[in-house]
């Protein structure tokens, strides 16, 4: 909106977060709120279907631990949790006008967040490995423990629902991951200020939603 | 002009009387809804059409009337909806399904109903069963109970004249259950979008009387190998 | 897209000239107003699809086993051999009308037209919150449209299992017999989606940030009230189809389960989501039309629109209950039927706020000084055509009653009296409404008639009998009624439909003649040819430039001070300040008040 307004009428309101009435968020803001919204009705819809899956027929779910590396994922969650912390502090650091602590906490961000995919990558080649795959016809895990040829450890459902959350949600992470990487390019360029900063604030909203997703997954899925 | 007529002719099962008095209570109260609005409609537009000189009253609203006509429709409705309460509880649920039924299973595929009667045993399942296709034989002295599957898609049981439609869904069990109040032949037609040929998954129920009955059974018993 | 009068090169007095190439203008526009007019060429494109495809139905039914006339030869041999229609063929059909209609005309009809077209001119505002969001959300559903249609043109044919897709029918092409086509379908809505959502984050935002000082809540127009309203349902609602069409996509391409009962899928699962979209979507089909019907009623009888607060209110309440009533589509799907009581009662209390709309569309009229010009006639048949979509509701609602008649024609009379009777008569009335000032010019009146009519008995015609034709047992999506004996007697009737509804069809050629001849010869509009007191007619110019108003508009009073008697006019628009609003004169005997009747 803001690179449209000089073409407009110049006696019009000149910055939309001084538009009156409304409330007091600056249109970004509320349209990025907006489709975090409309997100959580779609990771509501996969983590539903899951749910009620689960319920129905819990003898394709297994225990978590028996096909699922917990610990290596939950080790991926606190990592997580630490780009979150590392996206406040690059907020932080803008809105106290520092530039240099904004890039370097972007940066911090960005290779969490691709280390982060990266290791869910490698769960993924693991889990495949011992037969644990969305496909409902080819689904033959084993489990961790499993040895070739043994028994098959839950049912197709528990692949297909896996992959479906997990990946939407590694997809979301990687999307972020490259936003934060142009936002990141911007900030080099000088382009936030102590006082607009707007893309840095955007960027950490969806960043925390995304992590806040996981936490959700995390516990539905490799905790209960 | 038979098909232009909101009546309906008379239904051959004991629940379709119940059904059609419920559907000429809701016929009755939406019909005169139905009239006094479309006559009001139409007297306003006379009535208040502009001509020259003419001025429309300022009338922003009327909280009364606002109360009004949220509460008797509100009360109106609610009443249908509790009038449907019972009769829908009776037809489907599996717990009020009367004791003496006798139980047929429907199988249904693209594009055909398969019947399997229990044979003499009395017992589905065993090596005394016998599947016909497309036609659904029932003595009129006893209700049938339907357990219901399909091998493929999702189809649906309907049962025109009975007033009665069941969806049947691949890996559930399903249940329908009728009692005819008529012998004769009344047509089976499936409901549900199956495929290419679900324009011709049709079907005949045949009502027998009880020794009309017996005699289908035992052909069929006999033609077992 | 050409506009004769001049929009391009018209800017508002003391603005920066701003010179916009050809394509910025007309392509790629980031103006409300350009991307609007953008989406009604598409959208009545698609509608008109839409009707073709159903006109092909209509054949089988009214013709069946009869080539197609004319054109019957240009159907291929996996479609229509020779002219005759096949069954696979009959179920695209079936199911393309529906889709095309639902997600390519009437959504982008009452979002991407009306939505973009009013809210910001309503409201005061310049444009939307997100100009190039909105661009996006025009081009990205072009490629979205040509995916669906090019389902037609691949090995297997198009989607067959209806505009519903239940599964498994619509997951294995083993039972359909469709591959590609189904995977288009399911990819072109998830892509549409997103110009959807886009639409919906862009009128929510615009609407809560950017009215005008003085443009309180509850001054707000009732069409973008209802076109915010539905602006959540489509925020909420469509991720869950997304959500859906991924796993069917996935269930159909790469092999996952979700719906599969040969490895413990659940059919109904794909239903409960679908129809967990599919009913807010059917309010997200109808709601903004009832705002443009309450703006035309109120404009066209002079009067305030009755109730305004309670039909305010009520729009939030359909929206809000919409969300709990789902499960009425599935009564008989093999649901747990205690669940079927507590939906029939959410159901039926949705007849509720519904009712209270209709009761204030005839307390509207009451008493009004009533101009039955072309965009009236069309406000008012929605009206009557409504009542009659929403009394049919009743009956499938009560969960009994609804065992003989679900999925019978009973059921698609209702669906075409709420959609057409309803959303298209209130698109077809804010058409004619807004036309002046979309273009600058009066839509032809004369011609604008005789479409009103001969589309208002044709389209009943067609429609009407459908509801005994399901009394009576007729299935619907059945290729050939003739199959079965007790049908073969409503034969007559299936032939009269047809009849009318090629009339019905070719009357709309008249609407589409009117449209473009009178962009470019109809008469010249003044800027508020209908008097009106909301801001798009009474304050920005005719048409508007880019940007909408000189100056920031500021808002004194709602939008239906219509004949008020602080005003010698019969209108008071709402920017006007007190002062400046000319006040009848006095009375010599105090006593004495003109009485509008």
């Amino acid at each position: 909106m803001s690179s449209h307004t000089p073409a407009l009428q110049g006696n019009l309101m000149v910055h939309d977060s001084t538009y009156e009435p409304g409330i007091q968020i600056y249109n970004m803001k509320l349209g990025m709120w907006l489709f975090l919204l409309s997100e959580v009705m779609f990771f509501t819809s996969l983590l539903g279907t899951y749910v009620i899956l689960r319920f129905a027929h819990p003898d394709h779910f297994a225990d978590p631990g028996a096909v699922l590396n917990v610990p290596l994922t939950a080790f991926n969650t606190f990592f997580l949790i630490c780009s979150s912390v590392t996206m406040v502090k690059a907020f932080a650091a803008i809105q106290k006008g520092d530039q240099k602590g904004l890039k370097l906490w972007l940066l911090a961000t960005i290779l969490i967040g691709a280390c982060f995919v990266g290791i869910q990558a490698i769960e993924y080649g693991a889990l495949v490995h011992e037969g644990f795959v969305p496909m409902a016809a080819k689904y033959h895990a084993l489990g961790r423990t499993g040895v070739e040829g043994g028994p098959i450890v839950g049912g197709p459902l528990y692949g297909s629902t896996f992959y479906i959350m997990t990946g939407f949600h590694g997809l979301h992470v990687s999307i972020g991951v490259i936003c934060l990487t142009f936002v990141l390019i911007r900030a080099m360029q000088g382009h936030y200020t102590l006082s607009d900063h707007r893309g840095v604030e955007l960027i950490g909203l969806y960043w925390h939603f995304v992590d806040l997703v996981w936490i959700i997954l995390f516990t539905i899925v490799y905790l209960i | 002009m038979q098909n232009w007529s909101w009546l309906l002719d008379e239904s051959a099962s004991t629940v379709g009387p119940h059904i059609d008095r419920l559907y000429y209570v809701i016929l009755v109260v939406t019909g005169i809804v139905f009239f006094a609005t479309e006559i009001t409609l139409l007297w306003f537009i006379f009535r208040y059409r502009h001509r020259e000189g003419r001025k429309a009253a300022y009338i922003q609203g009327s909280t009364k009337a606002e109360i009004v006509w949220t509460t008797i429709p509100a009360i109106i409705v609610l009443s249908i909806a509790l009038a449907s309460r019972g009769l829908w509880a009776e037809i489907k649920d599996p717990a009020l399904v009367p004791a003496n039924a006798m139980t047929v299973m429907l199988t249904a595929k693209q594009f055909e109903w398969n019947l399997t009667y229990p044979g003499p045993d009395d017992e589905l399942g065993t090596g005394d069963d016998f599947t016909v296709r497309n036609r659904l034989d029932v003595p009129i002295d006893r209700p049938t109970r339907l357990e219901m599957y399909s091998e493929d898609v999702i189809h649906s049981f309907y049962i025109p004249d009975f007033r009665l439609k069941q969806d049947v869904v691949p890996g559930m069990e399903l249940m329908m259950w009728f009692q005819p109040t008529r012998t004769g032949e009344f047509p089976i037609g499936c409901a549900e979008l199956c495929g290419i040929g679900h324009t011709r998954m049709r079907g005949t129920l045949t009502v027998h009387t009880a020794s009309e009955y017996q005699t289908w059974m035992n052909e069929h018993i006999q033609a077992q190998p | 897209m050409a506009t004769t009068v001049a929009t391009a090169g018209d800017h508002v007095a003391g603005a920066e000239h701003h010179e916009l190439g050809f394509i910025r203008t007309y392509i790629f526009s980031t103006d409300h107003k350009m991307i609007a007019k953008q989406f009604l060429v598409a959208s009545l494109v698609f509608l008109l699809l839409g009707g073709l495809l159903a006109g092909v139905v209509r054949w089988q039914l009214g013709f069946p086993g009869q080539p197609i006339p004319l054109i019957g030869s240009l159907f291929s041999d996996t479609t229509a051999p020779g002219g005759i229609i096949l069954p696979e063929f009959y179920n695209s059909l079936v199911t393309m009308h529906a889709t095309f209609m639902i997600f390519f005309a009437i959504m982008p009809l009452m979002l991407g037209v009306w939505g973009n077209y009013l809210i910001p001119l309503q409201i005061g505002a310049p444009d939307m919150a997100f100009p190039r969001l909105n661009t996006f959300s025009f081009w990205i559903s072009i490629p979205a449209g040509l995916i669906m249609l090019a389902g037609f043109f691949v090995e297997g044919g198009h989607a067959g299992a209806g505009w519903t897709s239940y599964a498994p029918l619509s997951a294995d092409p083993a039972f359909s017999g469709v591959y590609m086509g189904q995977i288009l379908w399911l990819v072109s809505l998830t892509i549409v989606g997103f110009s959807s959502l886009s639409g919906a984050v862009n009128y929510i935002t615009t609407v809560i940030n950017m009215r005008a000082p003085g443009m309180t809540w509850f001054r707000i127009p009732l069409p973008t009230w209802a076109l915010f309203v539905t602006s959540w349902l489509v925020l909420l609602a469509i991720p869950i189809l997304t959500g859906g069409l991924i796993m069917l996509l996935l269930d159909q391409t790469i092999g996952t389960g979700f719906f599969a009962p040969a490895t413990d899928g659940e059919p109904l699962l794909w239903q409960h989501i679908f129809w967990y979209f599919g009913h807010p979507e059917v309010y997200i089909l109808i709601l903004p039309g009832m705002g443009l019907a309450s703006e035309v009623l109120a404009n066209r009888s002079r009067k305030p629109v009755f109730g305004y607060h309670s039909m305010v209110v009520a729009i939030i309440s359909i929206a809000f209950l919409g969300w709990v009533v789902w499960g009425h589509h599935m009564f008989q799907s093999g649901m747990n039927p205690l669940l079927g009581t507590s939906f029939m009662i959410s159901t039926i209390i949705i007849a509720v706020p519904s009712a209270i709309k209709v009761f204030n569309w005839l307390g509207t009229l009451w008493r009004g000084n009533i101009h039955l010009d072309v965009p009236m006639l069309h406000a008012l048949a929605f009206v009557s055509m409504f009542i009659i979509g929403g009394l049919s509701g009743i009956f499938m609602a009560s969960a009994p009653v609804d065992i003989p008649i679900h999925d019978t024609y009973f059921i698609v009379a209702h669906i075409h009296y709420v959609l057409f009777g309803g959303s298209l008569f209130s698109i077809f009335a804010g058409i004619t409404y807004w036309f002046p000032k979309m273009f600058g010019r009066m839509f032809g009146s004369k011609l604008g008639k005789v479409h009103f009519w001969i589309t208002f008995v044709s389209y009943n015609l067609v429609f009407f009998p459908m509801h005994t034709m399901g009394l009576k047992g007729h299935i619907r999506r059945i290729y050939d009624p003739n199959q079965y004996t007790f049908l073969e007697s409503m034969q007559p009737l299936n032939t009269l439909i047809t009849v009318a509804a090629f009339v019905l069809i070719s009357a709309q050629f008249i609407f589409a003649f009117n449209f473009f001849w009178s962009m470019f010869r109809g008469n010249k509009a003044v800027s508020n040819p209908w008097n009106s007191n909301t801001l798009e007619w009474a304050l920005a110019p005719t048409p508007p430039p880019h940007g909408n108003f000189v100056g920031t508009p500021r808002v004194y009073r709602g939008p239906y001070e219509y004949s008020s008697p602080e005003s010698i006019d019969d209108f008071l628009p709402q920017h006007l300040p007190p002062d400046r609003v000319q006040r009848p004169p006095v009375p010599r005997d105090p006593g004495f008040l003109p009485t509008g009747d």
